[in-house]
């Protein structure tokens, strides 16, 4: 599949020969977990077991939750209340699943980070990395859409903020929100469709994240310095790769162990920490509470779509040249998708024949600068939009959008990389190699 | 030299099956509560015991209470209930066992199906041993009991099927009286 | 000077951005109740007292409508014994459903119905107000309050009910609601505001009068009923009845983070083991790379 040169299966037992002829399911599954991994890859390339776990558990604890639920206006937050109260482990299971949800962003944005730093989207992964990014739309929206179902006051007035974004698109804006609301606002009609699509979407992610692993098979992992896997004969791809299974099940097995132990350490001891307060009263369609703001992982974004505010001198450029048809609040919802676009095409605006952030000393600066970035952002998204907090965030966003659309183009042309391993082998070697005492055998 | 190496090879072996028995124990550890989430919830046990007020049924009639999702007639008998129930013989009964969860598998006598000794309250599940529908009471049916229409099956005074399809007497659940004013079911 | 003119500008910043981070203060105060913590646990006692507060008290104006009054009964909570319960929940009337009621009908209470919703439309429900109020935050947004305190839900209700004072000087005698220094929610009147807008004075004036004075209500076995005390007990109760699965989740976290403790360190040594003849073939090709 990779277009490693490597041995592929042989079906040996007379029920795999059966078998192998009818269905190919075995020699499906036996590639998949033999495939060739680049032997030297860091503990920064756990994070995609970590979210293929993140996903099954949300759909486990999910569909388990549905049993319970019932959406329906009057009666979702008390079945809320009636899972954590009267239902078995009921009180567990909800904590597992909205914690959950954070455990899958904090694992997606360090595999995206990751992605950016070893230019893992650099070709022939473009494809892998747009899947990917697809991937990481769809869980916004799930995201999204869960969190309204119960029905709590940042449930609804969090749906009324982000529907109404849509209504911010001119002339076909407010046809746009009216269909996706089902009425003039958020009611009934919307709780049940977001119910219907959130169950829904986590298995679009399934199908996506299973053609991913496929991209990604079929180009082969990308590895922290970026140099190729050797592809010209077995017994050099075997010098620089290991079998998925068992070295990197383990190491990886290892690894969600030790996540897991932190995430049941906060699901059992601070379920609470990281949600507000104010959904843990009942959606009032006419009392908005003080401040409304979505969950912490689609704070940056929130941040971005804040910051446009109409005495921003570029949103009045942008107002005057299109006759005042590009307002503030629109203004912000084309800034808020365009700093996820960017992340998009950054396959194209990477100039640099280098792939691997390591051997790249001035893309490094730039990057730390662009992870200090997002977590002012979102520190941004968590505060009052003061006077401030808008300065800061319109500065953190100058700077996302400027990585992407100045620095990267640019960086490829002017820097000097530093010089690469010329094989996985060498990297491997050298990195437990070197000074050390020589074990007594 | 390769005793060294038997050695470290049980070991290693030793190691993988341990991580493996743990890891299935975690799993399992982990799967438990998926199952046990179906199990009835809380508020749910907490209505399979249920307190029936009897203070307002007079004599001669009857009450229908849902319990456990089901119906149960509580009648309170008046003399001629309690004086036709206790002349039938037992062998012209098509079903000869109590069928009172509070005294199993005993002679279907009138004394054993009814609450009190005196025969006046009778507790039994509303539901024919048929196919389950609701029989009608108040004398219905040609023993002076109940009479389901569904498929015409005959219930004595006592709750005893007589005639129609069914096969057993109306079953008694668990019941007893909380105080003289209450009976409790389950 | 240099030092000086920095200090100026530091406080100048600081002052002038105080309104970006205006609220930073709840005016929450801390308390260590006994649940608190990864080991933490309710105090049965406490939590009856509590319960006592609530039902003589507070249940005139507000609900408890997601409790199920049988869970009293519970283990985990005030534990109280069946034919307490059963004795209890008929003080409350809840709508009469079945078939003979007339529409607006009541009836006694029994332990499957939840406790009653707020008598008064203006009192919000208190099922979930330990969870719905924070007591902390901050410092500047960084959440380090939250992780070392708690949300202080609990604390908050403890510092509302204990924060009741007489009003400033500069408010007017006939000034809608009650002074409270932790409500930070409230009304100002314009007279304690500076030009700015901003309020001068520490807390707001809530609708609610002042519930407790001390010595409300008297606890069998003669426990203390001074104000804090009974502050403190109503807000354990209120914890519990928000979250009555604090404990069994507690141990279970417990439970679970041991056994992925074990689980990670045999992993540990699994992946070790398992990587030991890669990485020896590495050192051994380097070491002859090298001529080592």
């Amino acid at each position: 599949m990779s277009g490693i040169p490597h041995d592929h299966y042989e079906p040996k037992s007379g029920f795999e020969k059966w078998m192998d002829v009818r269905l190919p399911i075995i020699r499906l599954v036996y590639d998949t977990i033999m495939i060739p991994t680049p032997k030297n890859l860091n503990w920064m390339w756990i994070w995609g077991i970590v979210l293929a776990f993140c996903l099954v558990l949300q759909i486990i604890t999910g569909i388990v939750l549905a049993m319970h639920y019932t959406p329906q206006v009057d009666l979702a937050f008390a079945s809320v209340e009636h899972i954590m109260r009267d239902v078995r482990g009921g009180d567990m299971l909800r904590y597992i699943h909205s914690n959950g949800a954070s455990l899958f962003f904090f694992a997606v944005y360090l595999h995206i980070f990751r992605g950016l730093y070893y230019g893992s989207y650099k070709s022939p992964r473009e494809v892998t990395w747009i899947i990917g990014m697809l991937i990481y739309v769809a869980m916004m929206a799930t995201a999204f859409m869960g969190y309204v179902l119960p029905w709590g006051q940042m449930s609804f007035w969090g749906a009324t903020v982000i529907t109404g974004l849509f209504g911010a698109i001119p002339w076909i804006g407010e046809s746009i929100q009216h269909w996706l609301l089902g009425g003039p606002a958020v009611d009934n009609a919307t709780l049940n469709r977001f119910f219907s699509l959130h169950y829904l979407l986590p298995f679009i992610i399934a199908a996506l994240v299973a053609v991913h692993i496929w991209a990604f098979h079929t180009t082969g992992n990308s590895n922290p310095t970026g140099v190729e896997v050797r592809r010209t004969s077995k017994e050099d791809a075997a010098k620089d790769t290991l079998p998925f299974w068992p070295y990197f099940v383990i190491k990886d097995l290892f690894a969600l162990t030790v996540i897991l132990v932190l995430f049941f350490a906060v699901v059992g001891f601070m379920p609470n920490y990281l949600g507000s307060p104010d959904n843990y009263i009942q959606a009032n369609p006419l009392k908005t509470p003080a401040a409304i703001e979505p969950e912490w992982y689609l704070l940056p974004f929130y941040a971005i779509l804040r910051a446009f505010t109409a005495d921003v001198w570029i949103v009045q450029a942008a107002s005057f040249l299109t006759g005042g048809i590009v307002d503030a609040k629109f203004f912000g919802v084309i800034a808020m998708f365009g700093a996820i676009i960017v992340m998009v095409i950054v396959p194209w605006l990477d100039t640099s024949s280098v792939r691997s952030g390591r051997f790249r000393p001035m893309f490094k600066w730039w990057f730390a600068f662009l992870a200090v970035d997002f977590v002012v952002l979102m520190w941004c998204g968590s505060q009052h939009p003061t006077k401030l907090v808008g300065n800061i965030s319109l500065i953190a966003a100058t700077y996302w959008f400027g990585y992407f659309l100045v620095i990267l183009p640019l960086l490829g042309l002017v820097e000097k990389p530093l010089p690469q391993p010329k094989t996985i082998e060498d990297d491997f070697n050298a990195h437990y190699g070197g000074a050390h005492d020589a074990p007594a055998e | 030299m390769s005793h060294v190496e038997d050695h470290d090879d049980n070991r290693r072996d030793f190691l993988y099956f341990a991580t493996a028995g743990v890891g299935t124990v975690v799993t399992g550890a982990a799967v438990w509560p998926l199952i046990d989430q179906m199990n009835a919830s809380a508020d749910v046990q907490a209505l399979s015991s249920i307190l029936v007020p009897i203070d307002g049924v007079e004599v001669g009639t009857q009450i229908t209470v849902k319990w456990r999702g089901k119906p149960v007639f509580i009648r309170r008998r008046d003399k001629a209930d309690i004086d036709l129930a206790r002349s039938i013989p037992m062998d012209v009964l098509r079903d000869k066992n109590d069928r009172n969860a509070n005294k199993p598998d005993l002679p279907a006598t009138d004394e054993n199906r009814t609450l009190d000794k005196d025969g006046e309250w009778l507790v039994m599940m509303g539901v024919c041993t048929h196919l389950g529908c609701v029989p009608l009471g108040n004398k219905a049916g040609d023993f002076g009991g109940w009479f389901c229409p569904c498929h015409g099956s005959h219930y004595d005074s006592a709750g005893r099927i007589r005639k129609g399809p069914a096969p057993e007497n109306l079953h008694i659940p668990v019941n007893k009286f909380f105080d003289d004013q209450t009976i409790q079911l389950g | 000077m240099i030092r000086k003119l920095t200090a100026t500008a530091l406080a100048s910043l600081l002052l002038a951005t105080g309104g970006a981070f205006a609220g930073e203060d709840l005016h929450t105060k801390d308390v260590a109740f006994s649940f608190e913590g990864p080991f933490g646990v309710f105090d049965k006692a406490q939590l009856q007292r509590g319960l006592q507060v609530y039902t003589e008290v507070c249940a005139a104006c507000h609900g408890l409508k997601f409790v199920p009054i049988r869970t009293i009964g519970d283990p985990g909570g005030p534990e109280m014994p069946a034919d307490q319960v059963r004795a209890y929940a008929k003080q409350f009337d809840v709508p009469d459903t079945s078939d003979e009621a007339e529409p607006g009908d009541t009836r006694a209470a029994n332990p499957t119905d939840f406790f009653p919703p707020s008598q008064d439309p203006k009192a919000p429900d208190l099922s979930l107000m330990a969870k719905a109020r924070k007591g902390f935050e901050g410092p500047y947004g960084s959440g380090m309050n939250q992780l070392f305190k708690g949300i202080g839900g609990s604390e908050h209700i403890y510092s509302i009910l204990t924060g009741f004072e007489d009003p400033p000087a500069c408010a007017p005698e006939d000034f809608d609601g009650y002074y409270n220094t932790a409500f930070t929610v409230g009304g100002v009147p314009d007279e304690c505001k500076d030009d700015a807008g901003h309020s001068t004075v520490e807390g707001t004036w809530m609708a609610m009068p002042p519930p407790l004075a001390g010595e409300d209500v008297e606890f069998a076995g003669g426990a203390p009923n001074d104000l804090d005390t009974e502050a403190e007990d109503v807000a354990a109760f209120l914890t519990w009845a928000a979250e009555p699965k604090m404990m069994a989740r507690k141990r279970a976290g417990f439970v679970g983070v041991i056994m992925l403790i074990v689980l990670a360190s045999l992993l540990y040594v699994t992946n070790k083991t398992l990587w030991a003849p890669v990485k020896r073939k590495a050192r051994e090709e380097e070491d002859k790379a090298t001529g080592a």
